[in-house]
């Protein structure tokens, strides 16, 4: 065994036995932070808390909710909305969260996409932050079936349903997934599992890994400028603060981050206390009832656009249905995002606002998303049916242009 | 050198054994989400038609989705490939969701047609859609004849013989 000295601290004695002061430097007071950088750098540290503050507030409803069809409506709307203490408080942290770190995961990732934070090495960082996209989408998804209104059954009836479109298997495998031939208790069962389990280990392992990879390429700044992390480190603990690039983060970058919390909790608290109505659909307050139908199924905004994209098909091509063409669009709107490392050919990193082609198509891909969350809301009937074809294909049409757009810009910015 | 091919067969031994043990568990897994026997049992859905009154509409559940059985009385006139002739008379037997967007359509018995309070769609009696977004005739559950009793779940040769037709 290694030799062992009489501790002369509390800190020294877990020093000893865990390297605690090694571990703080390489997690906080060595790890550093460009200083050129905004507000929206401050998303991460958003996010995390918000996770936190969905597992706690998860905790607290998971000791009162019953998952079985004929206990859940009421275990949420009655014993947890009216008997615990607070119960209604839980929830409503619960339900609002989730709308809302949806909203910061966007501004999280759009900021990526403007700031070109996914290029030259920061490729795993893009990748394993789509992965938590993708993770958290499934967890609010099954998350959304488990009060068992009736827009909670609709939106499981009706995204389980589009596994049925995956050509020879696709019966079979929406019968497997449910693990009944309609939506009904052992569906609601595994998905609870999903919910309280399997996805947030998921998730869990992907925030680690998504913290990992940025340890290497390290943060993106507003200049997009590369500078070497070590020599500007070394400024810095010289003490030549104003000279150096960077900042520590712990106690500096996060004393800012503090700040943007702060401000950002407070809105937080006052969706929650005085306008959590718009995170409570009216439809989910009637049990789930397989044998009626709402006369419009839709799903929570931040699954509006691809819900859109998914839609906005309702003819045939060929020999090609309306239900396959949009289950292909979906598809690949839900994959594409993960590939934009590659899609975009410019080697610059630069904000989207000093990239001549880039910028253009940031503002129209932005603008098509809003197109499509819109009109996700509204009955796909009449015009609306074409508006949400227009913007779906457009959608398509500005991925497979991203490419060539870029490449484009490239050839310009060498030419100059 | 002696020690590495020990080491190496170890590996590869321990690898195949691994191997094994996780294609099985995988199988187990899958196992385990499949439909219970109890859940597969209860796919099918036996209807008496005997008792069936002429144009009134009667509503069973199979697999959770509601099964319209119509009774055509004198004056309805069956249409080819989509009415079945069980005994004397001729019946709709079809799955009573909307092919627009799943609302179940009302039976309309003095109009003798259905009609979907969602979107407008409207049926033919024997489930046709005439008018409205519905783009197609309403789907039509497999089933079986065994005398007077209708089996859902099962396709018997008259179920068969509809779905060559369609």
């Amino acid at each position: 065994m290694a030799e062992f000295k009489q501790a002369d601290s509390v800190l020294e004695w877990f020093d000893q036995r865990l390297g605690v002061v090694k571990f703080a430097k390489v997690m906080m007071t060595e790890y550093w932070i460009p200083k050129n950088i905004n507000f929206l750098w401050a998303m991460g540290v958003l996010l995390s808390v918000m996770f936190a503050i969905l597992l706690v507030s998860g905790i607290f409803l998971l000791m009162y909710y019953k998952p079985d069809v004929n206990m859940a409506f009421d275990s949420v709307n009655y014993t947890i909305m009216q008997e615990v203490g607070y119960g209604w408080l839980f929830r409503h942290i619960h339900a609002v969260g989730a709308s809302v770190i949806f909203l910061i995961i966007y501004i999280h990732m759009f900021t990526g996409i403007y700031y070109g934070s996914y290029k030259k090495g920061r490729e795993m960082i893009w990748i394993s932050g789509m992965i938590l996209f993708m993770l958290f989408s499934a967890e609010g998804f099954s998350g959304y079936m488990l009060p068992w209104g009736q827009m909670s059954y609709w939106a499981a009836y009706v995204i389980t349903e589009i596994f049925g479109g995956i050509p020879l298997i696709g019966g079979d495998l929406v019968v497997w997934i449910r693990g009944n031939f309609y939506v009904a208790d052992s569906t609601l069962t595994r998905f609870f599992m999903l919910h309280v389990l399997l996805i947030p280990l998921g998730i869990i392992g992907a925030i680690v890994l998504h913290f990992y990879a940025l340890r290497f390429p390290h943060v993106n700044n507003v200049d997009g400028e590369f500078f070497d992390f070590d020599k500007e480190a070394e400024k810095y603990m010289a003490g030549k603060h104003k000279e150096s690039k960077v900042v520590p983060f712990w106690p500096v970058f996060l004393a800012k981050d503090f700040f943007v919390l702060g401000v950002f909790l407070v809105f937080f608290f006052y969706l929650v206390f005085f306008h959590y109505g718009f995170a409570m659909d009216p439809i989910n307050f009637d049990k789930a009832d397989g044998l009626k139908t709402p006369a419009h199924i839709y799903p929570e905004w931040y699954f509006l656009w691809s819900y859109e994209v998914l839609r906005g098909w309702f003819f045939p091509v060929g020999p090609l249905s309306g239900k396959d063409l949009g289950l292909l669009a979906f598809g690949f709107a839900n994959a594409i995002f993960l590939v934009m490392p590659w899609l975009d050919r410019s080697p610059t990193v630069k904000p989207a606002n000093q990239r001549p082609y880039f910028g253009i198509w940031f503002w129209l891909m932005i603008a098509d998303l809003m197109v499509l969350t819109l009109f996700g809301k509204l009955p796909p009937t009449g015009p609306n049916a074409w508006v949400g074809f227009g913007a779906s294909l457009t959608f398509l049409i500005l991925f497979i242009a991203l490419p060539f757009v870029t490449m484009a810009e490239a050839k310009k910015a060498k030419g100059k | 050198m002696i020690n590495e091919s020990r080491r190496g067969f170890v590996g590869k031994a321990f690898g195949a054994v691994a191997a094994v043990g996780g294609v099985a568990s995988l199988l187990a897994m899958k196992k385990t989400w499949d439909p219970l026997p109890s859940v597969m049992s209860a796919g099918f859905t036996t209807v008496d038609v005997s008792g069936l009154e002429a144009n009134k509409l009667e509503i069973v559940v199979w697999r959770g989705k509601p099964i319209f059985l119509l009774k055509y009385s004198a004056d309805m006139k069956p249409t080819d490939g989509r009415s079945v002739k069980i005994g004397e008379d001729y019946f709709s037997v079809m799955i009573g969701l909307c092919t627009h967007l799943g609302c179940i359509p009302a039976y309309q018995n003095e109009k003798k047609d259905f009609k979907c309070a969602c979107h407008g769609g409207e049926f033919t009696l024997a489930g046709v859609n005439k008018f409205g977004p519905p783009p197609r005739p309403l789907d039509i559950p497999p089933f079986k004849l065994d005398g007077v009793t209708l089996v859902l779940g099962e396709e018997g040769p008259e179920y068969k013989a509809m779905m060559a037709k369609a």
